[in-house]
């Protein structure tokens, strides 16, 4: 199953279902004839033009792309000075670059019959995203969300609602990211002829990860150009935020093959990866399958997944993406942790300093980029995928900062 | 079909000489505690179920409905851990003669080794694995192991499997082949598919000798019917739910009632 190519090969060319010893399809019967479906469309689809041609469009006149980049110079002086400039997903329409696998996977539904999308969401930004596909597309909708993250990401589930989609809160195992998503499964095996599961991340089973990555991979393709077309070279480092990991394998995977290139991806630390309560999976998981797919993910001696914490819903689940895990078997990609801590100063300082509210997922790409600005030094140059804006987050940056009171009004 | 001789094939083949067919009972290691569990999977045998299938609780049960998650995630919440699932088997045994198959989802299984968990199963006298969420064409590591230690090996066919997949699933599978009355999760329902009558047929059409019928069973009528085309019936979450509401008590009679849908 795994293909073999010469030991020069484009670290591109990964196309599943396996990525080294990771990835894989572990799941119900049921589901492997819709699983092989989607696989024969997509397959088809990339062979398309039009099919790329419907996409690009969408990008262009709906989505934003291409998003700009903004060199923040005042945050860079406090990453040792090096230069730090972000690709500004947050721009795009709904608020994340979730939006660029959701047109994606509801052309592709589009094309195979579905009129029905289901979703997982965490902070509410890839249900929100779904919701606003269906409405555009004239899809049903339904986001199955933790009933924890309903709770913490409450304005999301407004939009969500207002966009017509109907919001399920599981209640299920943990009721957060992970509930989600086996609640999702389970609604696709009973309603799989109608329905497509729009899964939200590069995880899940074969074809999940490689078609996301395919409909994410647009952001590093068009920052790489960018890059060249601003300081004249490549960056030397590329950070981004990872919790299943798609705008991080979004934005990394145009330069895999530059190997000057550093690669950096920010686990969730939590309240630090020596407690109980952290997202870290590759700094503190180990290879299980999760989901469908064989990767690192969070566990105890019996297999059993342990739950996870982040302030960020986004980055609140125990698995990730096996492009992953692969990518750091390789050492081809490093892996670090940030804590909630970290996470929110670097939040507050693009705001004060930039004026950008990112997304709390963001922010620990940001926290990242402050310290390995530091050990880099001031001549080097730091791409950093600011993958959403922090409106969603306002709440609970207002708390975690006395500008609002635990009801969320305004403390004067 | 391989020369090795299975203990739940054997079974299912003498239920179906001297009644309509065999009645297979799920409940899971550790609800509502695990003596309870065991006297309640002793009591299943008792009252006339041919082939215990003991779930092993699972943080992430993607194809399990509303009444299994709520048992098993008590179950894990009362520290019910793997290895007691090895000495549920062994009790169990003790006790009664019917092979116990082990109902897991596949993480738990890779974490504590395959052959190491295949080989623990076999101490315990267990009779093979149901793998809900391992497929034949993933599952090399389980069908190398599973003929090493002459363990019975369930795999799952759906409406939507194609007759390739289908011919994967009988030819690899060994005791039955789980044959999934709906597209849906675990649980009961009121009216059976008439896709499970259409699977079983396009099973046979693709040499199964043994097959059993489950998801969404719960009365001796729905056994009675299913029994007249398949070789056995699988009821779970109705069995589970007598046990939650009624103890073991309870769940023994339950069996007695659903057996009679055995009955020539």
């Amino acid at each position: 199953m795994t293909d073999i190519h010469p030991a020069t090969a484009s670290l591109r060319a990964e196309s599943g279902p396996f990525f080294g010893e990771f990835g894989g399809r572990f799941m119900p019967e049921s589901l492997i004839a819709a699983l092989d479906e989607l696989d024969e469309a997509y397959q088809l689809a990339k062979l398309d033009p039009q099919f790329h041609a419907e996409l690009a469009e969408l990008g262009r006149s709906y989505t934003g792309r291409p998003s700009i980049l903004t060199e923040v110079p005042k945050f860079s002086r406090h990453a040792g000075g090096a230069r730090v400039i972000l690709k500004r997903e947050d721009l795009n329409h709904t608020g994340s670059h979730k939006i660029n696998n959701v047109l994606g996977q509801a052309l592709l539904a589009k094309r195979i019959g579905k009129h029905r999308l289901i979703a997982e969401t965490g902070a509410g930004q890839h249900g929100v995203a779904t919701a606003t596909a269906a409405a555009l597309f004239g899809m049903e909708c339904v986001v199955y969300m933790g009933e924890v993250d309903t709770e913490r990401q409450a304005l999301n589930v407004a939009r969500m609602r207002l966009l017509g989609a109907e919001v399920i809160p599981v209640k299920s195992g943990t009721r957060t990211l992970k509930d989600a998503l086996n609640e999702a499964f389970r609604d696709w095996v009973a309603n799989v002829e109608s329905t497509h599961y729009l899964l939200g991340t590069v995880a899940g089973p074969h074809p999940f990860p490689v078609m996301v990555r395919d409909f994410v991979k647009v952001i590093g393709e068009e920052a790489r150009q960018q890059m060249i077309e601003l300081t004249g070279k490549l960056p030397d480092a590329v950070t981004a935020c990872v919790g299943g990991g798609s705008n991080a394998i979004g934005i990394f995977h145009a330069f895999l093959d530059d190997t000057a290139v550093g690669l950096y991806g920010y686990e969730a630390a939590g309240l630090g990866v020596d407690t109980p309560q952290h997202a870290a999976t590759i700094t503190k998981g180990r290879p299980g399958v999760l989901h469908g797919s064989r990767s690192y993910m969070l566990q105890d001696d019996d297999g059993q997944t342990l739950d996870s914490h982040s302030i960020s819903a986004g980055l609140d689940y125990p698995g990730v993406g096996p492009e992953h895990a692969w990518l750091a078997s390789i050492g081809r990609a490093n892996y670090r942790p940030v804590t909630d801590e970290a996470a929110m100063a670097a939040f507050r300082l693009l705001c004060t300093t930039e004026g950008i509210i990112p997304a709390i997922e963001s922010a620990h790409a940001l926290a990242g980029t402050l310290e390995l600005g530091r050990e880099l030094g001031p001549d080097a140059t730091i791409l950093v995928s600011l993958s959403g804006r922090g409106d969603k987050d306002v709440e609970t940056a207002g708390r975690y900062f006395d500008v609002l009171d635990h009801e969320g009004n305004a403390i004067v | 079909m391989t020369t090795i001789t299975s203990p739940v094939g054997t079974a299912i083949a003498r239920a179906n000489a001297e009644r309509a067919g065999a009645l297979v009972g799920y409940l899971p290691v550790g609800f509502p505690s695990l003596d309870a569990s065991i006297d309640a999977a002793v009591a299943l045998v008792e009252n006339g179920v041919d082939v215990l299938e003991l779930g092993l609780p699972y943080s992430d049960p993607v194809m399990d409905g509303p009444v299994i998650q709520a048992a098993t995630v008590q179950a894990l919440s009362q520290g019910t851990r793997l290895k007691d699932a090895f000495t549920a088997v062994e009790r169990i045994r003790s006790r009664v003669d019917a092979p116990v198959l082990l109902m897991t989802y596949w993480n738990p299984v890779l974490q504590y080794g395959v052959d190491r968990f295949a080989d623990d199963l076999v101490s315990a006298g267990g009779a093979g694995l149901i793998t809900p969420d391992l497929t034949v064409d993933s599952g090399a590591d389980w069908l190398a192991t599973s003929d090493r230690t002459g363990l019975d090996r369930v795999f799952l066919a759906a409406p939507t499997s194609t007759d390739a997949r289908l011919r994967l699933a009988v030819e690899n599978s060994r005791g039955f082949v789980y044959t999934v009355s709906t597209m849906g999760i675990t649980g009961a329902r009121a009216d059976l598919d008439q896709a499970a009558r259409t699977l079983a047929g396009r099973l046979r059409e693709q040499g199964a000798d043994s097959i059993a019928v489950g998801i969404g069973i719960s009365s001796a009528e729905q056994i009675a019917e299913i029994l007249g085309y398949a070789d056995g019936a699988i009821v779970g979450s109705a069995l589970v739910k007598a046990l939650a509401d009624g103890g073991v008590a309870a769940v023994g009679r339950l069996a007695a009632q659903l057996s009679t849908g055995t009955a020539r």
